[in-house]
């Protein structure tokens, strides 16, 4: 475990949730939120669907708003302010779900988009930088492809290139092995364990157990949008505090 | 253990193939199809071979007057004989080398726009966007440069047919782009702008808004500001085309899933990055169909400007069907015409499958 609690230097904070809420219309969906995510954590966030883990993720780049609370992401605060939002999505990686690549866009071109624009790279150091990536990934030959080209698994590992290339500091990770066929599941999860011992702020939403207890720093489990518990990965699986976490627990582990 | 062996892979059957085995399998296959085969073939053939007839082999091409039309076939000599008008319209005969250099620069743009490996194509699509229209505009009005100047309603015929699509075209599709965006916007007012705008032009007839730009707007102006009768038709047609071209890329824009949007946003694209880098490519791109038919629409539409005196390549040709002259040959001008908007309407179309083709990126 890299838990430095015991380090005499205290840990860089880099992702803070205070008191944090969120409501669709009346419907409550994140309640009294918090959080500290130090520099270099590994956390996974699990939880039945619907229980706002999700939500909870995409509240730190802003792509959900959340109504009461704070969120602080390397000292910005999240705001109305949209310069705070820019500030704050130029530190932070998002790989979703359903990959959310640009059909439109060769690989190399989905790479190199957000450094062009955002960053406004010159193109060739673009495309240095994302074939940098595309090979860290391992289809450095599909970099002329379309997306719609490509299988689940390797289109997600595309856009994790897609987001390593803004060089972010967080990466946060929307089930990202969910809408995969079962033998694309293990190249993507590779990638991210590699990412992860690389050292890489990460915060990701899946049902991966395996993965869970290999990279993990602790592991969050939430339902009807509360964190019912946290702790370290070994604990949370062998000795599960909550019954509702042991519920969950002899449900995904014995199918 | 037991290894497996894969199957090897095998061509099709032959069956299908060759000639005979495609108007087997297509035209021939089983009793029904072969009736309906033979009854369509029945019905079909000798119209068209009547037609062939009556354009080709029984029609008179040379000539200088309906003497010359002595067969029972179609009088070509008609059409040549008025050929100038049909395409010049009344524009100065003397000065219509201008008229024929657009008409040259234009059929070459729209070459290198489409031609694939032309080189620098950005630039040449600024410059036709940008600083040919200017050109265009002083070339045909003319009064300055030395150009004597030729008034608009001294325009007609194919130019003036051509002018008004070509503008309007051009136009109304960012005009159009805009106010889809508009209609789609989280701000209020600019919602709500676009959508009354939309609503009423396409709740209007284009031919009650040719009438009212050309009757009812010297009423309201004031009869001092002398609008170009021309100039006033365009404007209707903008407005008019620009509220269809939204509520078509709108439907597009609707049809991009809001992956795409959140994709943008996370990767720190603002709203104008996004939209023109990731959104707008992917939602033209699926309703290239529907624009190109609006186009063709608003290419037909043109030849309503008749109502308000303009006289374009229609009504060119119904005025030259009053000619005592000629008498009796009005079914020669309107196969004539209809084949001149049936060669532009249908080269768009081509272009429109070509295109999807071309950007068509799946598997």
């Amino acid at each position: 475990m890299t838990n430095s609690a015991a380090s005499e230097t205290k840990p860089e904070v880099v992702i803070e949730l205070k008191q944090m809420n969120k409501w669709y219309g009346d419907f409550h969906v994140l309640k009294e939120l918090n959080l500290t995510v130090t520099k270099g954590e590994k956390i996974v966030v699990c939880g039945p669907s619907g229980s706002g883990k999700s939500t909870m993720i995409r509240c730190i780049n802003r792509l959900e708003e959340h109504q009461a609370g704070q969120i602080i992401v390397s000292g910005t605060e999240l705001t109305e302010d949209l310069k705070a939002i820019n500030e704050v999505r130029s530190h932070v990686g998002m790989c979703f779900q359903h990959f959310n690549l640009f059909p439109h866009l060769t690989v190399l071109q989905n790479c190199c988009l957000a450094p062009i624009w955002v960053k406004k790279i010159p193109q060739a150091e673009a495309e240095k930088i994302a074939m940098k990536f595309l090979e860290r990934v391992k289809i450095p030959e599909q970099a002329d492809k379309y997306p719609g080209q490509l299988s689940g698994g390797q289109q997600q590992r595309v856009a994790i290139a897609r987001s390593l290339c803004m060089n972010p500091e967080i990466m946060l990770f929307d089930e990202p092995t969910s809408a995969l066929d079962p033998e694309m599941v293990r190249e993507v999860l590779d990638v991210m364990v590699e990412l992860a011992e690389e050292g890489m702020t990460m915060i990701c939403v899946t049902h991966e157990m395996g993965f869970a207890k290999q990279v993990a720093d602790r592991v969050i489990f939430m339902d009807r949008g509360e964190i019912i518990e946290e702790n370290v990965p070994t604990e949370f699986f062998d000795n599960p505090q909550s019954d509702r976490t042991k519920l969950f627990l002899s449900q995904i582990l014995n199918h | 253990m037991t290894v497996h062996e894969f199957k090897p892979d095998l061509a099709p059957p032959t069956s299908a193939r060759g000639v005979v085995g495609w108007l087997k399998y297509n035209l021939f296959n089983g009793p029904v199809n072969s009736i309906f085969t033979l009854l369509l073939i029945y019905l079909v053939i000798p119209p068209l071979l009547s037609a062939f007839q009556w354009i080709f082999i029984d029609a008179d091409f040379i000539g200088d007057s309906r003497d010359a039309c002595t067969s029972d076939g179609a009088c070509w000599v008609f059409i040549s004989s008025r050929f100038e008008q049909l395409i010049y319209g009344f524009y100065p005969s003397e000065e219509r080398w201008r008229v024929n250099i657009v008409f040259v620069s234009f059929a070459l743009i729209i070459a290198g726009l489409i031609w694939p490996k032309t080189p620098q194509k950005t630039k040449l699509a600024i410059f036709s966007l940008v600083i040919y229209p200017i050109i265009v505009f002083y070339l045909l009005i003319g009064d300055s440069f030395g150009l004597a100047k030729v008034d608009t309603h001294q325009w007609g015929g194919l130019m003036l047919t051509l002018t008004l699509a070509v503008v309007g075209i051009v136009a109304a599709l960012p005009f159009g782009i805009l106010l889809a965006l508009g209609r789609r916007s989280d701000m209020p007012i600019i919602r709500s702008f676009s959508t009354i705008y939309i609503e009423f032009w396409r709740a209007v007839p284009l031919i009650t808004v040719l009438f009212m730009a050309s009757v009812m707007l010297p009423l309201f102006v004031g009869s001092e500001v002398d609008f170009d009768k021309l100039m006033r038709a365009l404007i209707g047609i903008i407005m008019f085309q620009s509220a269809y071209m939204a509520e078509v890329i709108r439907g597009g824009l609707q049809a991009i899933p809001k992956g795409q949007y959140e994709a943008g946003e996370a990767l720190g694209l603002n709203y104008w990055q996004s939209t023109g880098l990731i959104i707008l490519p992917q939602a033209l791109k699926i309703t290239i169909p529907s624009i190109v038919n609006t186009f063709i629409a608003l290419f037909k539409d043109t030849s309503l400007v008749l109502i308000i005196g303009l006289f374009d390549l229609l009504a060119i040709g119904q005025s030259a069907l009053a000619d005592p002259a000629w008498l009796g040959f009005s079914t020669e001008m309107y196969v004539f015409v209809a084949f001149v908007f049936w060669v532009f309407c249908f080269g768009m179309s081509r272009y429109s499958v070509y295109l999807e083709n071309k950007l068509h990126t799946g598997h």
